[in-house]
């Protein structure tokens, strides 16, 4: 099978990722299609490690899932804290900040 | 298969990211072991030693510079000694302001005006984990200006971010506000950092090679699939741009630094930029220069837009943090005309102007840490008029740094701004050149307006007032009018030096 179709596919995640992020209101969801995104990125990278012959691509991919770990971390911790002080994950309503 | 050869580290080269990566685990166990009453005092101590150490060690290495650590992965240069030595000057100063523990949340995890939040207040328990925090950040910092491959790029970028996304939510005083800067600047950072992801991946799929060089080179060869590069050098342009706040990928930091607690905003304004413009110029200049037809329209775009938008919009703000951001915005605009440049003097006028940017950053949000009422901070500038009548030395002060950020001569900011669009001009980019000069009027205009509303108004009597900054705040309120009044008056040391070092390894 050419190797090139999982590009199309990882572009195509990518794209259903970057789109939630922009359209979708509950900050958890919000965050799964960030991690869409990056998961997106790893299929990028291992394809083209096939495509280009050496391993490179699959280090980087072991290094992003490590750091998309860290990023659940942090992130949940941001979003149950400020879950647990407003009793509402969506974004919408985080707005004390406009002008 | 072949053989298991071990990696070569360079140590020495190394010793500065790993002195302030060990003081940041260490101060992880006391945040675990030592009895709370000895814990704000052990932090900062143990954060201000780590810090010199590894300034310290960073100088040992003067002079030995030019050699390429851990397989490749990381390069140390002229440049890269002279942006981590700006790294490290800006953080000792910004972690001093830290020490006003009474401007951290008491419990950050317990939900605004609950039970548990009034019981940790009546013990008077203070978070200390801030300070391993910012360490961690401090040393991503340190390595995004010096690696040279993307794996270590990408992986510094996160340890300088995900600590940064954790501070910003820690503030004591509009805890809802603090917590919704957090949430806005992970979320806007975590999308930034999968576009960077994705541009990594397709520049590793035009050149078959995650090292700058070996980017480098895949460009001058010229024979792989230049639709992948272009895809490659925007996505990670995306990341970079995000993190230096260029327009259209600015609309996190006006709300990140009114949120965030102010000693977090002084750290994260002036040490995320000296570390995002770092990397931002190695890997332009190293990795992508052979491309530069292609992408020196599109920054040049973004550059112009940035400074122009930051000046028009911050002379609408009213809030002073806010208006700090705008202006920050400006400042990325300029120093991008430093990066398309592309040239030795673009380089060494970035490297001089991001440090004297950083330094004063720092002491104008020092500056705004002290105006205070009952509640808290004063930010709303309306509530500043009259200041430099109550306490003329603070308002003298922070004029001093608006100047600054202004480039009116005898300030720093005069020499970075001269010698930054000086370097625009040498490239032969003149609409960068009027724009930048252009903008610098406008945004002029809204510093002068904040120090005639402190010296030319009566002052309002509704409870503001100027709290006796600590020992700690003052000495980062000094340090920084110092340096930005020495750079202004004496630069030709400083640019002499710079111009003699830096340089990037190929």
């Amino acid at each position: 099978m050419d190797p090139y179709n999982y590009l199309y596919l990882a572009a195509l995640l990518f794209t259903i990722g970057a789109v939630g992020v922009v359209v979708r209101r509950n900050a958890i969801v919000v965050f799964m299609c960030i991690e869409l995104m990056l998961n997106a990125g790893n299929l990028t990278l291992v394809t083209f490690s096939r495509i280009n012959g050496n391993l490179n691509g699959q280090v980087v991919a072991f290094f992003t899932m490590v750091v998309a770990a860290c990023e659940v971390v942090v992130g949940l911790a941001i979003i149950v804290a400020i879950y647990r002080s407003r009793r509402s994950a969506s974004i919408d309503d985080a707005s004390l900040l406009k002008r | 298969m072949g053989t298991f050869t071990s990696p070569i580290l360079n140590y020495a080269m190394l010793a500065p990211i790993l002195v302030v990566l060990a003081g940041a685990v260490v101060g992880v166990l006391i945040e675990a072991f030592a009895p709370r009453k000895s814990r704000a005092s052990s932090q900062l101590a143990l954060s201000v030693f780590t810090l010199v150490i590894a300034l310290a060690a960073l100088v040992r290495t003067r002079g030995t510079y030019s050699s390429k650590a851990a397989m490749n992965s990381v390069t140390f240069d002229g440049a890269g000694y002279l942006l981590q030595m700006a790294i490290l000057i800006i953080a000792i100063i910004a972690i001093l302001l830290l020490a006003d523990s009474d401007k951290f949340a008491a419990a950050p995890t317990a939900a605004p005006g609950s039970d548990e939040e009034r019981e940790a207040q009546a013990a008077n328990i203070r978070i200390t984990e801030v300070y391993p925090l910012t360490l961690f950040a401090i040393a991503g910092m340190l390595l995004f200006t010096v690696a040279s491959d993307l794996i270590t790029l990408f992986v510094a970028l996160e340890v300088l971010s995900l600590p940064l996304y954790l501070m910003a939510g820690l503030a004591r005083r509009r805890r809802l506000a603090s917590q919704e800067a957090a949430l806005k600047y992970f979320l806007l950072g975590a999308f930034a950092s999968a576009f960077f992801l994705f541009g990594v991946a397709y520049l590793y799929g035009y050149s078959n090679s995650i090292t700058f060089s070996g980017i480098a080179a895949a460009i001058t060869g010229g024979t792989a699939n230049d639709v992948f590069l272009l895809v490659g050098i925007s996505f990670v342009s995306v990341g970079l741009l995000f993190k230096v706040s260029a327009v259209p990928f600015h609309s996190w930091s006006p709300d990140v630094y009114q949120g965030s607690p102010t000693a977090v905003t002084a750290f994260m304004a002036a040490a995320t930029k000296v570390a995002a413009f770092g990397a931002m110029l190695r890997i332009f200049y190293v990795a992508f220069a052979g491309d530069v037809w292609q992408w020196r329209p599109m920054l040049t775009a973004i550059a112009l837009i940035t400074m122009v938008f930051g000046s028009l919009v911050a002379i609408s703000q009213r809030d002073v943090k806010r208006m700090l951001a705008y202006s920050s915005i400006a400042h990325a605009g300029f120093l991008l005309s430093g990066v398309i440049a592309l040239n030795k003097s673009g380089l060494d006028a970035t490297i001089f102007y991001l440090f004297a940017y950083g330094v004063a950053t720092v002491g104008a949000f020092a500056i705004v840490s002290l105006i205070n009422d009952s509640s808290g901070e004063v930010t709303d500038l309306n509530r500043w008029a009259g200041l430099g009548k109550r306490s003329p030395w603070i308002a003298i002060a922070f004029s001093f740094l608006l100047l600054a950020f202004a480039g009116i001569p005898l300030t720093s900011g005069f020499v970075g701004k001269f010698s930054i669009f000086s370097a625009a001009y040498e490239s032969g980019n003149t609409a960068i050149l009027i724009t930048g000069v252009l903008s610098s009027a406008i945004a002029a205009f809204f510093y002068i307006r904040v120090v005639v509303l402190m010296f030319f108004k009566d002052p309002v009597e509704d409870g503001t007032s100027v709290v006796i900054p600590s020992i700690y705040t003052r000495i980062t309120i000094l340090v920084s009018l110092a340096i930005t009044l020495i750079l202004g008056v004496f630069p030709a040391p400083v640019l002499d030096y710079i111009s003699q070092t830096a340089f990037f390894l190929r």
